[in-house]
């Protein structure tokens, strides 16, 4: 139960009020209002892509005064903030879910990396060691100032992060869910921090997906959902049920943002066992814990879980071993063991995988569409290993139009296309090595509502089509729109399968929550 | 399977053609104005038969190893050693030929094949043991430097055999006899590939216009190919009026060919342009990104293999200064024919002009009497210069 402070009679220190802010056409936040009080610990919660680091970002000066609507009154005042150095000199620290310290520096030097103290520029150790030292004690750590980064584990990281923030004159203290990769111990340790620091008048807001720690901390929960604000509510009012707040997280109406399918389900096609994938650094980290999964003809099944469960490296790791080391299991396609040793081998056993980051994984985006269509099967448009230029040329104006890519021809640089239409590039570049299996890893990421539908039509084709189909997505909506079969994954192994028809959002969060809990 | 969008856009495609153009032609241009400016500067005398030949022979190992150089910055990386490697291979070259007496054809075998070994150690490093190419070839530029004095023992080894000497000195056999002082067959020669290059031209404008290929418009390609004509023979004439066509003339050519179709036409040619576009890409579409960049290097060394042996031939000796700076022409080339820094971008007729821009530049301004000082001021002005337009052309 949270601690009863007395601060109900207290000012607001922060007040948002109608913030709107959109991405081209996405709109992010719509008319959100967020005040938070003098002293408070104010729990943000949300599904990703709720908008709730949008919203920290317009805060802290991210995104400066102008590129969105709406005012915020800090202290009282009304604050511009044009970028995040103006927003710290007021207080206002944001300490983000990657940390951002510099691995091969010490504590010290991590700590006071923009603002050392020093006597004619030249840095006085000896008083940023004195400094270093009490801002440890503050945090309960007990390592010396010299000691590197890059020796303390992820817990301890954490704590340096907050140093850090205490060391600016902190007045209101973000966090981006801070435990999320931490273990129950350091987390109950973070927790009791806050505590702390709200004793000694700092205000706080965490945003969190672990419900548990938020009805333990929390004195006020703010719950946003597609943009806005869904209410916010007291915790001092009488005790928060979990299951509230998950019923306001997620939305129900699922009208028809789904194309309708008639499942035709076949034999199994695909099947992974007992898998097993540890972290490329950290070698005893396992990040996927033998973990087996079966995908029929023509089904789709999606895999859900939170940010960080395990999803993309589960993918990737068997397609050819493109992510982790250590890999072991057995991948079978049509009841026979497959080599998928390598991305080229596993391409030749019928397998594709969509990766989340098209920019970065997915497209030469210096280059036309043409060149990245074939990209993948330039053995399908050439003879002898001489390309055909004219026949490239027909694979890719055929996708185009299949796809309804949008663009001038197909001589047109993909880095110059929208979200969306690059996003169908990357799914053309797939389909034209026609596999059995498709592994889409959050295909509509950051793509508007028209391109979304036209990417699950695409979907349902290749599903009428009798391939089998992975979809990975942080959207719940979208899993129990399109999928047949879901499963939920957390913490590197699934923990729950929940069909189609009976699929909601609150069974599959209650799903993740549960092991949450534990 | 065509849509009504097609068609509303295909007017659209003839602007987009200049602007995509204009950054191949533009280089063209600027060799142009270059050579106008100097054939004018020096009254004349740099499009003498003569000079002419010069330029060619002075020029023909940056180009060739250009070439190589070429593909190693597309895939992203840099090779500084190729002076080095080049001075090198002269080196043991002229040690086989001179002091054990090793026949030109089995002593220039033996040197390739060492360029390639010297080139798959480096590429080793890079590309399996990742280890930032800069680095790498920056230590090649040391050792082998090294390893040359030591071949040297720090004296000039030469000459060569006469027959050696005719890869960089020679002219290629008269079959016709001619008065007039013309060579008619290599007249003829070069005659020859302009026809076949403007034929080449008009059948592939032709299949494109066959499949609805959108190409350049009718006035511009005739316009095109009777410059490709006239300058190609214009220059043949002048060759054969001179000597004939060197020898070198030949190796140049068939490899810029080569590599030519190589880097635009062929599977693993486009791989290569992928793994500098994004390798992370090009590595999950199935692309054998590090197998690839392994023999990026291995290519480079035996061209720079090559390019040594032209140089020793035509020194008619191995010394201990050959191939130094070499590797500064041959980057300044590609990065003048617009290959990107960061990979992914670069072309064969790019960095073949880049080299004969510097090549013109060196050989005009040492005719005006330009001291080695200012003519280093003005080449490294026109190598950010040239870098400049590139980078302001691509942000429009």
């Amino acid at each position: 139960m949270p601690d009863p402070v007395s601060q109900t009679e207290k000012p607001p220190i922060l007040e948002m009020r109608g913030i709107s802010k959109s991405f081209g056409a996405v709109k992010a936040l719509s008319d959100v209002s967020f005040t938070v009080k003098e002293g408070e610990i104010h729990a943000l919660v949300g599904e990703n892509g709720a908008g709730k680091s949008t919203l920290m970002k317009v805060l802290s000066g991210v995104y400066p005064h102008g590129s969105y609507e709406g005012s915020i009154l800090f202290e009282g005042e009304e604050r511009h903030f044009r970028d995040i150095n103006d927003s710290e000199k007021l207080g206002i620290i944001i300490i983000h879910q990657e940390l951002a310290l510099i691995p091969l520096m010490s504590i010290a030097e991590n700590i006071f990396l923009a603002n050392a103290p020093s006597k004619y520029g030249v840095i006085d150790r000896d008083v940023r060691y004195k400094r270093t030292k009490e801002l440890l004690a503050k945090v309960g750590l007990s390592e010396v100032p010299e000691a590197l980064i890059t020796n303390l584990g992820i817990g301890k990281q954490q704590l340096v992060e907050i140093a850090k923030a205490l060391s600016k004159d902190v007045r209101l203290l973000i966090l981006d869910e801070p435990t999320a990769s931490l273990n129950e111990t350091d987390s109950a340790a973070l927790l009791e921090l806050l505590k702390e620091f709200r004793r000694n008048g700092i205000t706080s807001i965490m945003i969190s997906h672990k419900l548990n720690e938020i009805t333990e901390v929390a004195d006020r929960i703010t719950v946003l959902r597609d943009g806005r604000t869904v209410g916010t509510l007291d915790c001092h009012e009488g005790p928060v049920d979990e299951d509230e707040i998950v019923r306001r997280m997620v939305d129900r109406d699922l009208e028809s943002r789904y194309p309708k399918r008639e499942p035709k389900i076949g034999d199994v096609i695909f099947e992974v066992e007992n898998w097993s994938v540890h972290h490329p650094q950290h070698a005893s980290r396992e990040v996927v814990k033998n973990v087996s999964m079966k995908v029929r003809a023509g089904e789709v099944v999606g895999i859900s879980g939170l940010m960080g469960a395990g999803r993309t490296e589960f993918a990737m790791s068997v397609f050819g071993k493109s992510y982790g080391r250590d890999i072991s299991g057995t991948v079978k396609i049509h009841g026979k063991t497959a080599d998928t040793s390598d991305v080229h081998r596993a391409i030749e056993a019928g397998l594709a995988y969509v990766t989340e980051d098209r920019k970065h994984l997915g497209l030469i985006l210096t280059e036309d569409i043409r060149k990245n269509v074939s990209l993948a099967h330039l053995s399908g448009v050439s003879t002898r290993g001489v390309i055909d230029d004219i026949r490239e040329m027909k694979v890719a104006q055929e996708f185009r139009s299949r796809m309804r890519i949008r663009s001038h021809n197909v001589y047109q640089e993909t880095g110059k296309l929208s979200g969306g239409n690059q996003q169908k590039v990357v799914l053309s570049k797939w389909l034209f090595t026609n596999p059995d299996i498709l592994i889409l890893d959050e295909p509509t990421r950051g793509i508007d509502v028209g391109a979304k539908y036209e990417i699950y039509s695409i979907i349902n084709e290749l599903a009428d089509a009798g391939k089998a189909v992975v979809v990975i997505s942080s959207e719940m909506p979208e899993l129990i729109g399109i999928c047949d079969r879901i499963m939920v994954m957390h913490e590197g192994e699934f923990v729950g399968e929940v069909a189609g028809e009976q699929a909601t959002q609150e069974n599959i969060m209650r799903a993740i929550m549960r092991r949450k809990g534990r | 399977m065509s849509t009504p969008q097609e068609a509303i856009t295909a007017p659209k495609a003839a602007t987009g053609f200049w602007k995509d153009n204009l950054r191949d032609y533009g280089m063209l241009i600027s060799l142009v104005v270059i050579v106008i400016f100097f054939q004018v500067a020096t009254g004349g005398v740099l499009l003498k038969p003569l000079n002419i030949t010069n330029i060619v022979l002075q020029n023909s190992y940056i180009v060739i190893m250009a070439l190589g150089m070429l593909m190693v910055i597309v895939t992203g990386h840099i090779d500084l050693s190729v002076g080095s490697v080049a001075g090198f291979i002269g080196a043991v070259a002229a040690m086989l030929m001179v002091q054990y007496n090793f026949d030109f054809v089995t002593a220039s075998l033996l040197c390739l094949v060492l360029g390639g070994a010297i080139g798959a150690i480096q590429g080793y490093f890079v590309a399996y043991f990742k280890i930032p190419s800069f680095i790498v070839t920056l230590a090649g530029m040391l050792v082998f430097r090294g390893f040359m004095i030591a071949v040297l023992s720090g004296r000039s080894i030469g000459p060569f055999d006469p027959t050696f000497q005719k890869l960089s000195s020679g002219f290629i056999p008269e079959l016709i006899s001619s008065d007039g002082g013309l060579y008619l067959t290599s007249f003829i020669l070069g005659l020859l590939l302009a026809a076949l290059l403007v034929w080449q031209n008009f059948r592939s404008r032709a299949r494109r216009m066959l499949h609805d290929v959108e190409t350049e418009p009718m006035a511009f390609f005739i316009g095109k190919n009777i410059v490709v004509l006239a300058a190609i023979g214009y220059v043949a004439y002048l060759i054969a009026s001179h000597r004939g066509l060197p020898n070198v003339l030949i190796i140049m050519g068939v490899l810029i060919v080569a590599y030519g179709f190589f880097t635009n036409r062929t599977i693993i040619g486009r791989q290569i342009y992928a793994v500098g576009g994004n390798a992370r890409a090009a590595e999950l579409s199935g692309i054998k990104t590090t197998r690839l960049v392994f023999w990026t290097f291995v290519n480079m060394g035996v061209l720079a293999a090559l390019g040594g042996l032209v140089v020793a031939a035509r020194l008619n000796s191995a010394t201990p200064k050959a191939g130094t700076g070499f590797e500064l022409d041959v980057i300044a080339a590609c990065f003048i024919g617009g290959a990107s820094a960061y990979g992914g971008v670069g072309k064969v007729t790019g960095a073949v002009i880049g080299a004969f821009l510097m090549g013109v530049m060196n050989n005009g301004m040492s005719i005006l009497g330009i001291g080695i000082d200012y003519q280093q001021v003005i080449k490294g002005l026109v190598l950010l210069g040239a870098v400049c337009v590139d980078v302001y052309n691509q942000r429009r």
